[in-house]
């Protein structure tokens, strides 16, 4: 017997948690649409589909990737501010490798499956650097996670040599530019990412440990839950998953630029995550909101571009949406806005 | 202590309900001025609420309270201390990190005058500092930080600044237990020059000796009653002990228990030398299959502590743990309940249930923890789980997807129950599982817990309510002062039990 | 009577909470000392007042941020807070020629504004400090970039006057912004040590619940010092309004980690409680010449600054943590 059984259709949509953050994309893709006419035109152009949904979906990749580790990371009470210096160290490593000057060919493959996996067990070694400073010194996870966001960019720029390395390597255009099955790669893997996340959360318990701790720690403890281990594999999942999008974007536009590269991904990322539903008390999280939370962000900043502000205006209009998802996240807000609701509702 | 006595305050018929608990039922306390007067009672009796209301922490659901004459409505702790009521708490609400001069005159700071810059006057405020604590017999340096002192010593410094702010009353809540010996005699020496100086001290402790040190009046509740005020020299110990610990409600079957004195099973678990430093000093333990060992004692005495250092939640710093041969690793819950143990914590709320999830997930996460993230309960398997122990416990809720923090407290207790139940345990620990549950309902959870308790494992039943631990157990444990202070049979004579207790023996 | 036998003698102790603040103004020295046996040209007078002409905006932001950090909160706001303000002011002088006399309060008021807002938020519906300034981060980047994304140069006398006098000083000489900067290292020590305002500040962030029950005035201070640093971060704003003569969105890009990082490097503890302005300020100094070594060097790359303020952080983190412990087992 499920609560919800009793409810009407009506109900069950109006209180699902989703609902809000579908609302709100909808809305901005409606907005989208009366603003540039062929934004929802989507059409099939030499072997893959593209338009400007394609567009946006595309360029929503690297955030959906960064969100997801940013979620299980806040939903496990944690927090990494770390995750914009990480996609540039990658993206860093990834280049200095393609780039040949360690030894690597240009021919054939194996050039890109050592670039992306030294350049993903560096960004999950970041993880794990961030996940043993939290669990095994106490640290609050924001200043242990500022550490690596103040260092990680000196480190890609030494890495980098201080310059934006121009990547030649074809192949590895691939990640960020190609099409599999007529959509963008780097969809795919942001895609597939999240589905076996899904996978991992619902197939395994992993899931319920992760609420549990969220929720209650020390119940979690007291029940046996292994909280320090998991707590330092989500850290180091949110590198892995940092290091996707450093691969995707430094792909992207062909270059590894260790000052610039995932600036303010962090806190897109928390804006995302957020947006989607997920509490920052944690215990509460949603892939799918995350995923829907990472396309607002970047429908928005299409729409922005689109419509002739300049591109940077962006960042006020963030700033409301923050505003306003925090105060509605907040009991004490809601309880005087009650209380001034009540009050007039009385009066009149 | 012939002069007749000036009364300062009195609260009369003060009742306290919270959702489904009546914390307080037409409770009166009278305190005098320059009396000592201990408030007695074991955990839930209704002794922190009452300082609560008292304090204006938690105003009265009704009843009065008269202050000098005049009736007062205390509505925060900060507005009681403006009337004159003081407390210091057990953990002492100054703050650590400022000198001890400046927590004892924070907010009353000294200024210089403008010429001379303005801001506040260090020197002037060390030196009123020092004054104060000189009153009380307290030779510190009061420019250093208050955390570079002992809890002792930082309690008295509270106590200074609560009776620098002309307090009329002050209250002491459990300020002795973390002290030493001779810290408490420091702070007695304290107490014995506030109560010269005609101030009315109420002065909490569930330390028998201290009371008939101090006090000159003693004041019990028992679940939220007043139980009786008695002068200190008038009640001998085990009268005390009698009234806190008290009897409910006379059980007619006095024994369901087997009471298997001659118990010839198997060791479940074997405890040698088990020790944590300011805790529990080293104790040998061994519970046998199918038994039921209670373990009683005074608020502070160890209880809680033996049950948390055996299930690895605190880790020991010397001793070992055997469980049925295999010898456990002490510092991880994980690994006690691997080995077969379960724990149902004294504190529900924080260490127990969480509150957001379904009654079906709390029940199998222990079981799911065990298990770790593979092989995940098919949820189908879960919800049979949920619903078998919902019935056989007879927990009532709307369904088990109901968010457990909505059931009342003995359903959640039930829950928790059903949580180790699942995991088959070999010892089941249960520390305090009828605590904050009214009391019809705490019959029935002893009685659901012993019958499942019977079907072959172990059970270590600690509780504050001596009827139930004599009722149900094989063997009884008392502890006293953090030690192991006897063991006696079960179905024993209860003055026998009072007397260990009181360490009368 | 039992008297008490606490030590009375006043015997010259350390208190734990003076460790960090020792440690962090012998890290000056040293590395004071050891560029000047190594560099040439490095012990001169000109170049230590130029780690404060330079460090100026940086030394007035984190003042602000140690009287937030103090209270166990955050500001991210103060990098974009700089930014709009010299927005404000080259817009409001250059393009509309309004008197900088008017200018400057003008802008002070918004800087305090937006702290009010963050304090008011933070305080009154119990957000995390955090997540608000982070707002506040992306609100004023953003208004700034309403005003324009380009930059704007001024050439007004009254900023030109503030920019290039000279406050000679023997042989060397120190700038306007770098004297408002000591002044406001100054007044922030008066403010911290001397007012019940920083008092409450410290018993905040020793016990806010404790705070409450001595009766000081916790609600008021925990906005007030976000107004404080939302004020700081204006004043810096004209004070690199003057450094830089330009008003530019992408100004102080980052500005609030340095101020963060000179802060505990100062000797601050995050969780709040302990640390001193003047800590602040030599945090602040240890940024500059981090940076005025690695120029002296020449072969080290500006991007070892960020190693080396990494690294610094992660060692007075780590020193807090330990001796967090130490004192939690006493």
């Amino acid at each position: 017997m499920n609560n919800n059984e009793h409810k009407s259709l009506f109900q069950r949509i109006g209180s699902h948690p989703l609902l809000s953050p579908i609302a709100t994309l909808l809305l901005l893709i409606i907005i989208s649409s009366v603003v540039n006419p062929s934004f929802l035109r989507i059409t099939w152009f030499d072997g893959h589909f593209s338009g400007s949904l394609i567009d946006v979906l595309n360029r929503a990749a690297p955030l959906m990737l960064v969100s997801t580790g940013m979620m299980l990371v806040i939903a496990a009470r944690g927090l990494d501010i770390s995750v914009g210096a990480v996609v540039a160290i990658t993206a860093a490593v990834a280049a200095l490798i393609t780039d040949g000057t360690y030894g690597a060919t240009h021919s054939g493959l194996s050039t890109l499956f050592i670039a992306v996996a030294g350049a993903l067990i560096t960004a999950t070694l970041c993880g794990l650097w961030n996940g043993l400073l939290v669990v095994k010194t106490g640290m609050q996870p924001i200043i242990a996670t500022l550490i690596l966001m103040v260092a990680g960019r000196g480190i890609a720029q030494l890495i980098t040599g201080g310059q934006i390395i121009t990547i030649y390597y074809a192949p590895y255009f691939y990640i960020g530019n190609g099409f599999l099955f007529g959509l963008p790669f780097a969809l795919i893997i942001a895609l597939l990412t999240a589905i076996g996340l899904y996978v991992l959360l619902t197939r395994t318990a992993l899931g319920l440990f992760i609420r549990a701790i969220g929720l209650n720690p020390v119940a979690a403890h007291v029940a046996g839950v292994r909280s320090r281990m998991i707590t330092l594999s989500l850290y180091m999942f949110c590198g892995f998953t940092a290091g996707l999008a450093g691969l995707v974007i430094s792909s992207n536009v062909k270059s590894a630029d260790g000052n610039n590269a995932g600036q303010l991904m962090e806190l897109d990322a928390i804006l995302a995550v957020t947006l989607g539903g997920t509490a920052l008390t944690g215990g509460r999280f949603t892939v799918v909101g995350t995923m829907i939370g990472a396309l607002i962000i970047q429908t928005l900043t299409s729409m922005i571009y689109s419509s002739g502000l300049p591109p940077q205006v962006n960042l006020a209009v963030k700033a409301v949406l923050v505003f306003v998802v925090m105060l509605l996240q907040s009991n004490e807000f809601r309880n005087s806005m009650r209380a001034v609701l009540f009050k007039s509702g009385t009066s009149t | 202590m012939s002069a007749p006595v000036e009364c300062v305050l009195k609260a009369r018929e003060i009742s306290r309900e919270f959702p489904g608990v009546r914390a307080l039922d037409n409770v009166q306390l009278t305190l005098c001025a320059g009396e000592v007067h201990a408030l007695m009672g074991q955990n839930g009796a209704g002794k922190s609420t009452l300082i609560k209301v008292l304090t204006g922490a938690c105003p009265p659901t009704s009843g009065t309270i008269e202050l000098d004459g005049q009736f007062i409505q205390p509505h925060s702790p900060l507005d009681a201390q403006r009337h004159g009521i003081s407390t210091v708490y057990q953990e002492v609400n100054l703050c650590p990190n400022l000198s001890v001069a400046e927590n004892i005159f924070a907010g009353r700071y000294p200024y210089h005058p403008w010429f001379k810059g303005g801001g506040i006057d260090w020197q002037a405020l060390n030196q009123r500092a020092h004054e104060v604590l000189e009153k009380l017999n307290l030779h510190i340096d009061v420019a250093r930080q208050l955390s570079s002192y002992p809890v002792a010593i930082q309690q008295m410094i509270a106590i200074a600044r609560a009776t620098n702010i002309s307090a009329r009353v002050l209250i002491l809540d459990e300020p002795t237990s973390s002290l030493d010996d001779h810290e408490v005699k420091q702070l007695f020496a304290v107490i014995e020059r506030l109560r010269t100086q005609g101030i009315a001290i109420l002065f909490v402790t569930h330390f028998l000796d201290q009371v008939y040190e101090i006090s000159d009046r003693i004041t019990v509740l028992r679940n939220g009653l007043f139980v009786g005020e008695y002068l200190t020299s008038e009640l001998d110990r085990n009268g005390l002990v009698a009234a806190m610990v008290g009897r409910e409600f006379i059980m007619n079957n006095k024994s369901d228990a087997v009471h298997a004195n001659s118990n010839t099973n198997a060791c479940v678990l074997e405890a040698k030398q088990l020790t944590r430093k300011g805790q529990i000093h080293p104790i040998d333990l061994e519970i046998k299959q199918g038994e039921v060992l209670g373990v009683v004692g005074l608020l502070g005495s160890g209880r809680t502590e033996l049950a948390r250092l055996l299930f690895g939640l605190d880790s020991a710093d010397g001793g070992s743990v055997h469980v049925d041969g295999k010898l456990l690793s002490l510092d991880s819950p994980h690994d006690a309940i691997a080995h077969g143990l379960a724990l149902c914590p004294e504190e529900r709320k924080t260490e127990g249930i969480i509150a957001e999830l379904s009654v079906r997930e709390n029940i199998v996460l222990a079981l799911q923890a065990r298990n770790g993230l593979l092989p995940r309960i098919a949820f189908k398997e879960q919800k049979e789980l949920a619903t078998k122990f919902v019935a056989l416990l007879g927990i009532k809720t709307a369904n088990i997807e109901t968010p457990i923090g909505q059931l009342s407290g003995g359903n959640q207790q039930k829950v928790l129950l059903g949580r180790w139940l699942a995991t088959h345990p070999r010892l089941l620990i249960l520390d305090e599982p009828t605590r904050g549950i009214d009391v019809a309902a705490k019959h029935e959870l002893t009685t659901a817990i012993m019958a499942l308790a019977r079907e072959g494992m172990a059970v270590l039943f600690i509780s504050a309510e001596l009827d139930e631990v004599l009722l149900e157990s094989d063997r009884i444990l008392v502890m006293r002062d953090r030690r192991k202070a006897g063991e006696l049979p079960g179905g024993c004579d209860e003055q026998a039990v009072y007397a260990l207790i009181a360490g009368q023996a | 009577m039992n008297a008490v036998s606490a030590p009375i003698t006043r015997h010259w102790h350390l208190d734990a909470r003076y460790v960090p603040l020792l440690i962090t103004i012998a890290l000056f020295f040293t590395m004071a000392i050891a560029g000047s046996i190594f560099f040439d040209g490095f012990f001169a007078p000109q170049v230590f007042l130029n780690l404060l002409i330079d460090n100026a905006f940086l030394c007035v932001v984190a003042v602000g941020m140690t009287f937030v950090i103090l209270t166990g909160g955050i500001d991210l706001s103060v990098g974009s807070i700089i930014a709009l303000t010299t927005m404000i002011s080259a817009s409001l002088v250059q393009q509309h020629h309004i008197s900088p006399f008017i200018t400057i309060p003008l802008v002070l008021l918004v800087g305090s504004l937006f702290g009010l807002m963050h304090g008011f938020l933070i305080q009154r519906f119990r957000l995390q400090p955090f997540i608000v300034t982070l707002a506040g981060m992306f609100l004023a980047r953003g208004l700034s970039y309403l005003i324009s994304t380009e930059s704007i140069s001024i050439d007004n006398s009254v900023y030109r006057f503030f920019a290039e006098t000279r406050i000679p000083l023997g042989s060397a000489s120190l700038s306007i912004s770098a004297v408002i900067a000591l002044a406001v290292v100054l007044i922030g020590m008066w403010l911290a040590h001397a007012t019940q305002f920083g008092r409450t500040v410290y018993a905040i962030g020793g016990d806010e619940a404790s705070a409450h029950l001595m009766g000081l005035p916790v609600n008021q201070t925990l906005i007030g010092v976000y107004v404080l640093s939302g004020f700081c971060s204006a004043l810096a704003g004209v004070i690199m309004t003057f450094y830089m003569l330009s008003g530019y969105s992408l100004h102080a890009v980052g500005l609030e980690l340095d101020a963060i990082a000179a802060v505990v490097i100062g000797g601050t503890l995050l969780r709040g409680g302990i640390g001193y302005v003047a800590g602040t300020f030599f945090g602040v100094l240890i940024l500059g010449i981090i940076q005025t070594l690695i120029v002296f060097d020449g072969t080290l790359s500006s991007w070892w600054t960020r190693i080396v303020v990494g690294i610094l952080l992660l060692s007075f983190c780590l020193l807090q943590q330990f001796l967090e412990a130490r004192r939690a087992t006493r």
